[in-house]
C-alpha cells in the first residue's frame, strides 16, 4: 500500500480553544425527539456562555435519530443562522471529528463560534431499527447473523484480542469496575450501583465473551461545547483548554482478517511530536469505551505501552480518577449510558470539564493535559472511524 | 355478543431478509448451491461483502464467480441476546469469523462441531427469509453433520419428515417414492388417481417401506381438497411428479386437446395443489420439531425456452414455472421453500424415440432428494438441462434459433 508521507508542516491549532462543555443528563428512554435533545444543549451553551442565537456562526451536528432532518433542517428548527455547517456521522469519533474540523473553520476565520452538539433520543424500539439498517455491510453481511449488533461483533473481536494476547475476563472486568467507582462520584450517570469484580463475572453472558457489563445501555442524552478563538474565550471570562494536536483516520488496517488495532497506530508518533509531548505527561485518557476491550486497543495503540501489552498494564495500574492512571473519569459509557452519538462526544466534555476545574464528579488532581480518543462505525466486522485529540488547560 | 371471526394464524418471524442489490448475486448463488463471489475482473480480487467497486483497484467489474470454499475460522461466539424475533426463538444462536483461503473474512453461521482454529468449509444457503447466508462447516464430512439445528433451519430434509408424492402412477413417481423412503422420509404419501385401474410397478410401489398409497387427482379439486383435509397435517413436504408429455407444436388441430389436458393436469393441478395444500403448510410452517419445509416441483427446461418440436408441452411447462416463482412468493412469509428441479428428457416411455443423453427416473429423484437436503431453489438435472442453462445464460436469442 502506497503510504502518503506525513505532513512536516501540518499546521498548530494555535489560538483555537473549546469550551463551554456541556451535557444534558441522559435518560434510559425518552418520548422526546433527538431535535429536543440537541435544542437543550444548544440552549445550555447559550445559557452558559451568554451569548445568544445570533453569535453562533457555525454549527456542526451529531445524531443518528435526526431523521429525516440532517443539520440542515435543523438550523431552521433552531433558528440559527449559521455561515458555517457540518455534519458528523461518525458515531464514536464524532466528538473528535467536529472538533478538529470546527477548530480548523475557526482558526482560518470561517466561522468565529462553532457550537459542536450531539444528541440522540432513544425510543423503544429505535435501537433495534438502528441496528437493521446501520450501513449497507451490516444489511447484507452481518445483522442477517443473528442480529447480536454489536455485541456480536464485538464478542468476535475480543474472542480473538483474548486468544493472541491472554487477556482474561478479569482484566476487561478491572476497567469496568474502576470505570463505575468513578460513575459513582458523577452526578449523571445512569449506572448508581457499585460493581464489584464478582458482580462483573457473574453477570448473564450476551455473546460469549462478552457478559453483561462489557455492554453499555443505549440511552438518550445529549452533550454540546464551543469552538472559538482565545481571546473570545478570555472576553467572555469562559475557562477553556487548548488543542495541541489532533489526529483522525478511517478503515486503517483493511487487510487485518480481525481487528486489534485501531488507525490511532497510524498516526499516534504525529500526535505527540505535534503537542511536542510524550505520553508520560498525560494526566488523564478519556478512551471510546462501547466495549472494554476497544480501550485496550486505544491504551496500546496511543503509546501507553506496546501491542499487546494493555492486560499487563492494566494489571499494574489503578485506572480510577484518583489512580495510578485516570481512565473514563466521569464512568465513561460502560457507566453513564450510550446516547447515540453524544456517545462520541462523552469524554471530549468530560476532559474539558477535568481541564478547566469544572468537574461535576471526582476531579483528576492537577489535570493539565487529557488525551481523547474516538471510535466509531461498525459498518460490518471492525470499527472504522478513529480519532484523538490532546487538549491542555488555557493555564496549562 | 359476536364472537370475533378467527383470523389465520399468524406467520412465524422470518431472519432478516432485506439485502442490496448487488448482494442478490449471493442468493443466486446460494439457490443452485454455489459458492460464488464477487471477483474482480481487472485485478482478480476476491471480494466480500458485495461491493460495486473493488477496494483494490475500483473496477466495476465485480461479476460473481465460484472461489474455493476453504478457509479458518478465526474466533468464534454465541448470541445469547438478539434484537431479532427469529433470533429470539431459537436462542443461543452460534457465528464466527471465517478468513477464507481466497482472502476476504466472511462473518458465518457456525456448525456447533467447529471450534476456534479449525479448517472450515463454506457454503452459501438461504435462509427461511429466501435470502443467501454464509455458513461454516466443519472441513470434511462428519457423522452427524446434518442434524445441526442450525443447519437444519436453512435446509429441508426428507429425513424424518412426512412427504406427499403427487402421481405415482409414471416412473418418476416412482422414483421419487423410492428415494425418499431410503432418504428416511417418516411416511412417504403416494397419490393414484383411479386407484381400481392398475399401473406398471405398483406392486414395487406397495412394498416400499414408509409408503402409502392415497387418492388424489390433480383434474379434481374435491379430490385434492378432500386429501388435504385428510392428511395435510401429517404433510411436511410435497413433491409434485405429475406428467403429461406429448410430441407436436401448437399449430396441429389435434394440438388444442392435448394442451387443454396438459394443462389441465400440470398447470392447473398445479393450482389446486396450491390453493389446498398452501394454507395447511403455511399455518404448520412454525411448528416446533421438524415444520413444514418445502414444496418441489418437477419440471422440464423447456419451461426456460421453447422447444418447437413439443411446443405445446414446453409452454405448459412455463406456465408451471411461473406459478411456481408466484408459489414460491405466497409461501415466503411462512419460510417453506419452494424448489424447482429442472429436467431434460427423461427415460421415460414419452420419450421413448428420443436419442440420449436422457435422464433416468432414479436420477432425477436423486436430485430432488438432494436438493431437499442441501435447501437449494434451482436445481438443473443431467446434461442437455445444464447445457440449455449454459446456453440460456450466453445468448438466450441464439439458443431460440438453435432449438428450431
Amino acid at each position: 500500500m502506497a503510504r502518503i508521507a506525513a505532513s512536516a508542516r501540518r499546521q498548530a491549532y494555535d489560538g483555537v480553544v473549546a469550551t463551554a462543555p456541556v451535557t444534558i443528563p441522559y435518560r434510559r428512554y425518552s418520548t422526546n425527539t433527538a431535535h429536543w435533545w440537541i435544542g437543550r444543549a444548544v440552549r445550555e451553551v447559550l445559557t452558559r456562555t451568554g451569548l445568544t442565537r445570533t453569535d453562533i456562526d457555525g454549527l456542526s451536528v451529531s445524531s443518528f435519530t435526526l431523521g429525516p432532518d440532517s443539520a440542515i433542517g435543523l438550523t431552521q428548527h433552531l433558528g440559527l443562522s449559521p455561515r458555517w455547517l457540518d455534519t458528523v456521522p461518525l458515531g464514536g469519533a464524532s466528538g473528535v471529528v467536529a472538533l478538529r474540523r470546527a477548530a480548523r473553520a475557526v482558526q482560518c476565520g470561517d466561522a468565529e463560534r462553532v457550537l459542536c452538539v450531539a444528541g440522540d433520543t432513544n425510543h423503544v424500539d429505535s435501537f433495534r431499527r438502528t441496528l437493521a439498517s446501520f450501513s449497507r455491510f451490516a444489511q447484507d453481511a452481518a445483522y442477517p447473523y443473528g442480529a447480536g449488533g454489536p455485541n456480536a461483533g464485538f464478542a468476535l473481536i475480543t474472542r480473538h484480542y483474548m486468544q493472541r494476547y491472554g487477556a482474561t475476563r478479569e482484566d476487561f472486568g478491572t476497567i469496568c469496575v474502576a470505570q463505575r467507582q468513578n460513575a459513582l462520584r458523577f452526578p449523571h450517570a445512569l449506572m448508581k450501583q457499585p460493581l464489584t469484580l464478582e458482580d462483573y463475572l457473574a453477570a448473564r453472558p450476551i455473546a460469549d465473551p462478552l457478559h453483561l457489563f462489557d455492554c453499555v445501555m443505549p440511552c438518550a442524552g445529549a452533550e454540546a461545547f464551543l469552538i472559538c478563538r482565545e481571546d473570545a474565550a478570555r472576553a467572555l471570562n469562559l475557562p477553556a483548554a487548548r488543542i495541541l494536536a489532533t489526529i483522525e483516520r478511517h478503515n486503517a488496517f483493511p487487510d487485518d482478517p480481525i481487528q486489534d488495532r485501531g488507525g490511532w497506530a497510524l498516526d499516534v508518533g504525529e500526535l505527540y511530536a505535534m503537542a511536542g509531548i510524550g505520553p508520560d505527561q498525560v494526566d488523564f485518557l478519556e478512551t471510546y469505551d462501547d466495549y472494554p476491550v476497544i480501550a485496550m486497543m486505544q491504551i496500546e495503540d496511543l503509546g501507553f505501552c506496546g501491542k499487546g501489552e494493555a492486560p499487563a498494564f492494566i494489571r499494574s495500574h489503578t485506572l480510577t480518577v484518583d489512580g495510578s492512571f485516570p481512565h473514563n473519569t466521569s464512568g465513561g459509557q460502560l457507566s453513564v449510558g450510550q446516547a447515540g452519538a453524544a456517545g462520541g462526544y462523552l469524554g471530549l466534555v468530560e476532559a474539558l470539564r477535568q481541564l478547566t476545574g469544572a468537574a461535576l464528579g471526582a476531579a483528576v488532581r492537577e489535570a493539565r493535559i487529557g488525551l481523547v480518543s474516538g471510535f466509531g462505525m461498525i459498518t460490518y466486522d471492525r470499527g472504522l472511524a478513529s480519532g484523538a485529540v490532546l487538549l491542555a488547560g488555557l493555564n496549562a | 355478543m359476536t364472537e370475533p371471526l378467527p383470523g389465520p394464524e399468524p406467520d412465524p418471524p422470518l431472519p432478516p431478509g432485506t439485502r442490496s442489490r448487488t448482494a442478490r448475486g449471493l442468493t443466486a448463488a446460494a439457490a443452485e448451491g454455489r459458492f460464488a463471489l464477487q471477483v474482480c475482473a481487472d485485478c482478480a480480487t476476491v471480494i466480500y461483502p458485495p461491493r460495486d467497486a473493488c477496494p483494490r483497484c475500483l473496477s466495476p467489474r465485480l461479476p460473481f464467480k465460484e472461489v474455493p470454499s476453504g478457509g479458518v475460522l478465526l474466533a468464534a461466539t454465541t448470541i445469547h441476546a438478539s434484537t431479532d424475533a427469529y433470533f429470539r426463538d431459537r436462542l443461543p444462536w452460534r457465528i464466527g469469523t471465517v478468513q477464507l483461503d481466497s482472502g476476504p473474512t466472511i462473518l458465518a453461521h457456525l456448525h456447533r462441531e467447529l471450534r476456534e482454529g479449525e479448517r472450515v468449509r463454506m457454503a452459501l444457503k438461504l435462509d427461511k427469509s429466501g435470502s443467501a447466508v454464509a455458513f461454516a462447516l466443519p472441513a470434511t464430512e462428519t457423522p452427524d453433520m446434518t442434524e445441526d439445528p442450525q443447519w437444519r433451519e436453512l435446509t429441508a430434509d426428507p429425513k424424518q419428515r412426512g412427504v406427499l408424492v403427487t402421481d405415482g402412477r409414471g416412473a418418476v413417481g416412482q422414483a421419487v417414492a423410492a428415494a425418499l423412503s431410503e432418504a428416511e422420509a417418516s411416511r412417504v404419501l403416494v397419490g393414484i388417481a383411479d386407484q381400481a385401474k392398475p399401473f406398471g410397478g405398483e406392486a414395487a410401489l406397495r412394498r416400499t417401506a414408509r409408503v402409502e398409497i392415497v387418492p388424489l387427482d390433480l383434474t379434481d379439486a374435491g379430490s385434492v381438497a378432500t386429501l388435504a383435509g385428510a392428511i395435510g397435517s401429517e404433510v411436511d413436504i410435497i413433491v409434485n411428479t405429475a406428467e403429461h408429455v406429448r410430441a407436436g407444436g401448437i399449430i396441429e388441430p389435434e394440438s388444442m386437446v392435448l394442451a387443454r389436458a396438459a394443462m389441465d393436469i400440470r398447470y392447473f393441478g398445479l393450482m389446486r395443489l396450491a390453493q389446498a395444500f398452501a394454507p395447511v403448510l403455511r399455518a404448520r410452517s412454525a411448528a416446533s420439531g421438524n415444520p413444514a419445509a418445502a414444496f418441489v416441483n418437477l419440471l422440464s427446461v423447456y419451461a426456460l425456452t421453447s422447444w418447437p418440436a413439443y411446443g405445446a408441452f414446453a409452454a405448459t411447462e412455463a406456465a408451471c414455472l411461473s406459478a411456481t416463482q408466484a408459489l414460491r412468493a405466497a409461501l415466503r412469509p411462512a419460510g417453506i421453500k419452494v424448489v424447482s428441479v429442472f429436467s431434460g428428457p427423461l427415460e421415460t416411455e414419452a420419450f421413448h424415440h428420443l436419442p440420449p443423453p436422457k435422464v433416468a427416473p432414479a436420477a432425477l429423484a436423486r436430485a430432488t432428494v438432494d436438493a431437499l437436503r442441501r435447501g437449494l431453489e434451482d436445481v438443473f438435472v443431467g446434461d442437455v438441462a445444464e447445457d440449455i442453462r449454459a446456453r440460456l445464460a450466453v445468448n438466450p436469442k441464439a439458443l431460440e434459433r438453435e432449438l428450431e
